[in-house]
């Protein structure tokens, strides 16, 4: 089975980069007009028009450089080597597509970055005096308690919803994939809160922990376990847990999810081996099965932070915009100094230090995607 | 080779007795996996299910009864419903003017960049691959000072009534345009990673006739790719529906302070009170009608919903 890449990649005969990784365009187009008149040749012989004959050229000869200078060929590639190449050939489909991405995303992060080093605040734009710019607002966020607060729940936030997350999915997974009846209907119901809004759990949540009338005490109560209905949202000792604890609810299912693709793909000879060997059920997953999900866990991982960072919206519909300091984390933080009390260059501070942080959890990832061939 | 079924040998009758013990056990050992699955259903369904109940009470009837069971002995009620509905309603139909139309526009561009990226090969396409697949996990926190800074600036309603002429072109939609085009910005990485994905996977034999046929690039993308993505454009467009229709941040950064009459139906959620403070019920319908397009959604497609949300890995 050829793969649609390699097959596409013969379609333009266009110039072949991997085939003489080394050259500029300089020299292609050297090499094009030397190569073009033995195509011509090549093309004359099959007489078969220009269509035919590139094809056959490309079929036979992937090795052939620069026969884009030909000129009998299509439209698009009158205008030289460089203009016919795979690069800009590629781009219309990329280009519109990434230039509004890139300006939304990158153009976005590069002027945030700018603002952080302002002092703007509530204008409708900064001034940016290049001698004024330094890391004023950085310094002031390390010596800001509250930023500290904000930073400590953060990772908080982050390293126990996702190690509970992911601990706690993989469990499923092994659950589910015992060849059980009515697989999809479980399998459907686990994933269900994550189709859900952060707004929509969030109310959920909000009235689950309601402390006179909310579901988890009325429940408790009724079951004469009345010392165990705490005042979970509003006690900053259990604040952040029962936030942490409804975020586990919304997203195990999308670990579960992940888990049980890599557990799929895992033969079942893998199984068998373990326990013709003897092993265990504990053992088999804790030494053969699970070191082969390496892949599954990383890439959950990384995308349960992500949730953990978008967590936002939860915090901001159950405590408004001051969850206190007891669940405050970097994003309300950000939120409520930007939008909230107009410190926009403080808040973009905040808000590349929270970059930051993506950026140390997903960089080291896409270079491992990188390395294994994925990218 | 197997011994001959029936023979009456005694070391015949302990294996039979092995066996049905082996039966017991796996049976015991079912009925508990099928118990703890049950319990995990429990605990998925519990906060839904109590929260349905609970929207279908009175005041009175929910303060009184248990929070997942009926309202048994009077105390049913639609009024909940009615009064999110009423106060929802104009949310929602700004809901659906937002989600489709960005939901449809990133599926399609995420689809062209990744056919674009995938098939047609030159030296540093991986940095710009791996610069569009980076966007995915960008918290929104760090662009959303010059978002806000920038639609203060921009102002669509002006630039777009030139087009639309003014008395179409209100400030309602025009903030609902700058919504969709965060939107579709935003969703083209997670987009360009489904396709891309996918893309990677297709198998070639119409693709290679259209190549004998002599098709270009931009025809076989148009007349063979394009119809093979249908199932991955379902998928994409289900998950990228759910992502816009769920969003907050965006609406409450973009739009004028409250949300005004743009609103999206989450920001009409949370600032739903239904009248008295703590009115639990018309909170959860409220909840019940925000979440019901993506709801439906996952019921009707939740093996796409599945496949959309571990293909985001």
């Amino acid at each position: 089975m050829q793969r649609l890449k390699d097959v596409l990649r013969r379609i333009p005969p266009g110039n072949r980069e991997e085939a003489n990784p080394g050259r500029t365009d300089g020299d292609e187009r050297g090499e094009g007009s030397g190569a073009s008149p033995e195509l011509r040749t090549d093309g004359g012989e099959q007489a078969d028009g220009p269509r035919g004959s590139s094809e056959l050229r490309s079929d036979g000869g992937a090795t052939v450089t620069g026969d884009s200078a030909e000129p009998a060929e299509t439209e698009t590639r009158t205008g030289g080597s460089f203009l016919s190449s795979d690069f800009v050939k590629s781009m219309p489909f990329w280009l519109p597509p990434f230039l509004l991405m890139g300006f939304f995303v990158y153009g976005a992060i590069g002027w945030n970055l700018v603002i952080s080093l302002t002092d703007f605040e509530g204008l409708l734009l900064p001034e940016y005096k290049i001698s004024a710019f330094d890391l004023e607002m950085y310094r002031r966020a390390f010596s800001d308690p509250s930023f500290w607060t904000a930073a400590q729940n953060t990772l908080v936030l982050l390293v126990a919803f996702t190690t509970i997350c992911l601990v706690f999915g993989l469990l499923l997974a092994i659950l589910v994939d015992q060849e059980i009846r009515f697989e999809n209907t479980f399998r459907i119901i686990y994933l269900l809160p994550m189709s859900l809004s952060f707004v929509v759990t969030a109310k959920f949540w909000a009235w689950m922990y309601n402390p006179e009338i909310g579901m988890i005490n009325v429940t408790l109560r009724q079951l004469g376990l009345d010392f165990l209905a705490l005042q979970w949202i509003s006690n900053p000792d259990t604040k952040l847990a029962a936030v942490i604890f409804a975020l586990i609810w919304q997203f195990s299912g999308y670990a579960m999810v992940v888990y049980l693709a890599g557990l799929r793909a895992i033969p079942t000879a893998h199984y068998e081996a373990a326990k013709v060997d003897g092993a265990s059920t504990l053992k088999m997953y804790w030494r053969v099965i699970l070191p082969q999900l390496r892949a599954s866990t990383m890439s959950a991982a990384v995308v349960l932070m992500v949730f953990a960072l978008k967590a936002f919206d939860f915090l901001y519909v159950m405590f408004g915009n001051n969850p206190g300091p007891a669940a405050d984390i970097l994003a309300t933080l950000m939120f409520r100094e930007a939008f909230g009390s107009n410190n926009w260059a403080y808040g973009s501070a905040i808000a590349i230090v929270l970059f930051g942080m993506a950026l140390a959890v997903v960089a080291p990832y896409l270079y491992s995607e990188y390395r294994r061939g994925e990218l | 080779m197997s011994s001959p079924p029936a023979s009456p040998n005694p070391e015949d009758h302990t294996r039979r007795e092995r066996v049905e013990q082996t039966v017991r056990d796996t049976d015991g050992r079912r009925a508990a996996l099928y118990a703890v699955l049950l319990a995990l259903v429990a605990f998925y369904l519990a906060p839904l299910e109590a929260g349905l109940m609970t929207a279908f009470k009175t005041t009175d009837a929910f303060n009184r009864t248990v929070p997942f069971l009926p309202p048994f002995g009077g105390g049913f009620t639609f009024e909940p419903w009615e009064v999110a509905f009423a106060e929802m309603s104009n949310a929602l139909i700004n809901s659906l003017l937002l989600a489709i139309p960005a939901t449809v526009l990133s599926a399609t561009l995420g689809s062209i960049a990744a056919y674009g990226l995938t098939t047609i090969d030159w030296k540093y396409q991986t940095a710009l691959v791996a610069l569009f697949i980076a966007g995915i996990f960008i918290p929104y926190q760090a662009v959303l000072v010059p978002l806000s800074r920038l639609y203060a600036i921009v102002n669509t309603q002006e630039l777009l009534s030139f087009l639309w002429g003014l008395p179409l072109m209100r400030e309602h939609y025009a903030s609902i345009i700058n919504l969709i085009i965060t939107h579709t910005a935003y969703g083209i990485p997670i987009t360009f990673l489904l396709f891309r994905g996918y893309y990677q996977s297709l198998s070639d034999e119409m693709i290679e006739a259209a190549r004998l046929d002599g098709a270009s690039v931009y025809s076989i993308y148009r007349n063979i790719v394009l119809p093979l993505s249908k199932p991955m454009f379902a998928v994409t467009l289900i998950y990228q529906f759910t992502q816009v229709w769920n969003d907050l941040l965006f609406a409450l950064v973009i739009l004028p302070s409250g949300g005004g009459s743009a609103a999206p139906v989450t920001i009409a959620l949370n600032s739903l009170t239904g009248g008295i403070v703590e009115s639990f019920n018309t909170q959860m319908a409220g909840a019940f009608v925000a979440a019901l397009p993506t709801l439906l959604v996952y019921v009707l497609f939740g093996e796409q919903f599945a496949k959309g949300v571990a293909g985001e890995t």
